[in-house]
Parts: structure tokens; sequence; C-alpha cells
């Protein structure tokens, strides 16, 4: 507890300290993270990823000097790539973020993935539980580039936007599987570039496909035709595409109600408890294989597995088997 | 599993816009094996401070071309300290006179270096000032 309270008396110190120990996943910081869980379950977590260059950084910078016109304090997490090769990184996304220095509504904190391949690092989400605890009511999660498949945030926000720019690909790219499939907001950023009616159109056809319930459905064995805006009482969310421009602020009010609409969607159509639950249980599930792995392997005598690893090297035992006779010999 | 990395704070204080220096040090110390956060150019000594807690950094990289350290590197350290980073190590590259170095070591610099300064130096000079952290 004694790393917890100043983080909930609004210590910035403390808060950046634990925010590291909680990154080297150290016993304090697991503690104090089981002190802080109580007042965790408040803030907004906001999901921005997209491919690399789509100008993620720019929008986030936006997005919260938007909410801080609001009166909301807003945390940042910042995610870059970590080398594969050494495990150094250069984190560089406080460059597009000068705009919210000076500002004690806002904290950033810039994170490298450290080998986790989902777009987020391994202890983002425990990150984002300290600043929620903390009292931040907006989180923005910036996710490494992602390619097509850094799905991880979809898991860890409430609501995610996926960045798009104009001049990226072709309309195959926005059928395929993956990242486009996350998005509860598409943002065309960049807009003002040539392009931008063909990436909107190929994005909106891919919604259609996705939400044919946008385009035309039969009522009383009548066709009738319905516009995304004004789709509430379906209980299905559609996600709009929004065109922003970044560096100028172009779109930013507009992606802002987008948000505050996907908020009032969630609370009201129990989404948000849904999501909630998803996400504890999905915690509770590594922690419990991590625990128990570690458990099991602790108990192991070493010259047991060294036995089995001889045998399957021999060919006269598959993994699956070892590890089904291991599990049973442990037991006895 | 626990895992602690030297992190690092890497700026450019004051009006000179070249930052080569800067991106060329924040390279190396990546492939030591260093979390490098890099901020950018036109810093003033209040936004390095406030980065610097707010990354919960072990060392601050700045980087000077300008002639103005005597009057920035004082202040940073400063606002360091008032911030309660009084462990943070300062190191400064850039255009120093020889004069200047022993001057900003008594303020509380760790390293003084100039244009052609092995990346390799700074990295041991970093990794000797830390013991104990991985990296």
């Amino acid at each position: 507890m004694e790393l917890a309270q100043p983080i909930l008396n609004g210590d910035r110190l403390a808060l950046a300290r634990l925010l590291s120990r909680v990154e080297n996943d150290t016993l304090e910081g697991r503690s104090a993270l089981d002190a802080l869980f109580p007042h965790t379950g408040r803030a907004h977590l906001i999901g921005v990823t997209g491919a690399p260059g789509t100008g993620k950084s720019s929008l986030v910078n936006q997005i919260a000097l938007h909410f801080r016109k609001q009166g909301k304090r807003v945390a940042i997490v910042a995610v870059d790539p970590s080398s594969p090769f050494t495990g150094g990184a250069v984190l560089g996304d406080r460059v597009r973020m000068r705009d919210l220095a000076g500002d004690p509504g806002v904290f950033i904190r810039s994170m490298a993935s450290r080998g986790s391949l989902g777009g987020l690092a391994a202890a983002t989400a425990a990150v984002t539980q300290v600043f929620d605890a903390a009292g931040f009511d907006v989180i923005l999660i910036e996710t490494v580039g992602a390619g097509q498949s850094e799905v991880e945030i979809a898991r860890l926000a409430h609501t995610t936007l996926v960045v798009e720019a104009p001049g990226l690909g072709d309309d195959i790219q926005a059928i395929k599987a993956g990242i486009l499939e996350i998005a509860d907001i598409l943002v065309i950023n960049k807009a003002d570039r040539p392009g931008v009616e063909s990436t909107e159109r190929a994005l909106k056809t891919m919604l259609e496909l996705a939400h044919p319930v946008r385009k035309v459905f039969r009522h009383h064995g009548q066709v009738m035709e319905l516009n995304g805006e004004d789709t509430p009482d379906t209980g299905l969310w559609i996600p709009p595409v929004q065109r922003t421009v970044a560096t100028e602020g172009m779109g930013l009010p507009e992606l802002l109600q987008a948000i505050e609409r996907h908020v009032a969607h969630l609370r009201s159509s129990g989404d948000w408890a849904r999501r909630e639950r998803a996400r504890l249980q999905a915690e509770f599930d590594l922690i419990l294989r991590e625990m128990l792995v570690a458990r099991f392997l602790a108990n192991l005598p070493p010259k047991n597995m060294e036995s089995m690893l001889e045998s399957m090297q021999n060919r006269e035992i598959s993994p699956r088997e070892a590890v089904y006779r291991l599990i049973n010999e442990n037991k006895n | 599993m626990p895992e602690q990395k030297i992190r690092v704070l890497v700026a450019k204080p004051g009006l000179d816009g070249h930052d080569r220096g800067a991106k060329v040090v924040a390279r190396a110390l990546r492939d030591a094996g260093m979390e490098v956060i890099y901020t950018g150019l036109r810093q003033t000594p209040e936004m390095i401070a406030e980065a610097a807690l707010q990354e919960d950094v072990d060392v601050v990289g700045l980087s000077i071309l300008s002639g103005a350290h005597m009057a920035l590197v004082p202040r940073i350290l400063e606002l360091l300290k008032a911030n309660g980073q009084e462990h943070v190590r300062v190191f400064i590259g850039g255009i120093i006179p020889d004069e200047d170095a022993p001057r900003l070591k008594e303020l509380g610099v760790s390293g003084v270096y100039g244009p052609g300064a092995p990346t390799e130096q700074i990295i041991a000079d970093i990794r000797a000032a830390l013991p104990g952290v991985a990296a």
C-alpha cells in the first residue's frame, strides 16, 4: 500500500516510478497493482492503431488537446517497437506531442514493446490500470505502427480508432481480415492528400459488406433504406469513417463527437460492461496460466525433464504425450 | 519476468535546429540495448524536466550546439532536483568549449562530449554511472 497511496494522492513522481515497476513486473509493482485495483474501472480507454506513418501520434496529440478543453485529465501510453536483436528502442512519439508539454492535466508515458507481437507491450494493460487508479478520465493508447494482425488493442480499449491514410492500398486490403475489423471508428488522416475519395470508398464498401443493415433491410415485407448515422435502435454499432488532418486539427471536433457517440452506445447497449468482463476474464486466464506453469515447473525434478527431452529427441514420445505423462506423474 | 532497461531521454534544448548528432547518439544507445525517448527539437528546460519525470528515466542526454549551455544546463539540473529527480545522470554533447566542461561537471553533469566523441565511450560512461541497471 505504501506505493499505492501516493498515486491516489496525485503524486506524479510516485506515479512515474510505479509505472516503471509495473513495466518491469517487479513484486512491488504487482502488489501496488493489487492495492490500486479497487480504484480502477472509471477511465475511458481509447486505442489508436494503424500503419506506421499514418499520423497516429499527431492524432493522439489533437485528441488529447480536445479532451483537455473539456477539462478531462488525459494519460497517454505510446508504444514503439523494441529491436529484436539488441532489445533497445527509440521511442519517438513525444516529438509529435509537444503541444501537451507543461499541462499538468496530461501525463505521457512511452513504452517499448519488449518482444510482444500484438502491437502493445506485455505490461501496457497494467500501466493503463495505474493511470485509471490515478484518476485520469481518458487514457489514450497508441500502438506500435501496426500491420494486419496487431489487434490486441481491441481487447484492451473501450473504443478503438484505426487510422488510415490515402494511397496505402487498394480495396482488396479493405476486405482482408484483421486490423480493419477491430475498428470502432475508422479515421482517414492526411485527408488533404490526393486519393482520399477512393480510400473512403474502399472503407465504406468494406463496412457495407460487414454491416448489410446499413444499406437495405426488409421490414414488414417492404425494402427500406437506412443511413448509418441514425440506426441506434438496431443495437448495432456501425463504425463511422471520419476524415482528419491531424497536423491542422481538421475534422477533430467531428471525431470527438464520434467518440462520444461510441461511449453512449457502449453504455446503452451494455457493451461497456461486456467488454469489461471479457477483459477481466482474459487477464485472469493469463495470470492463471502463468502461475500454473511456474508452479508446475518449480515442482518438476530437472532429471525428469531431461529424460523426457531425451525421449522426445529420440522420437519415442511426442511433446504432447510428454506433457501428459509429466502432469500425471507429478500428481502422484 | 522482471526486466530492467536503462531509460534515456535524448533532448535538444534551445533554439538551434540541428539534431543529427542527437539522432546518431539515440541510435547508438538503442543498439546498446537501451530504451531511448527522443523528444525532438527546441525543448525548454521545463519541457525536458517534465518529460524526464513522466518517463522515469535514468539518464538525460542533452545536445546543445548553440553555445547556450551555461544558461540551459544549470536550469535543467535545478528543475530535475526540484522534481525529486536528483538521481538522474545528465550527459551533454555538442559544441562545448574546453573551459566550460569542468564547470559543467562541478554543477553535477556526468559527462561532456564534443564532435567526434566515440559513441562506445558514451555508452560505457552511461553504464558505469548506473551500476545495478541492466542493458
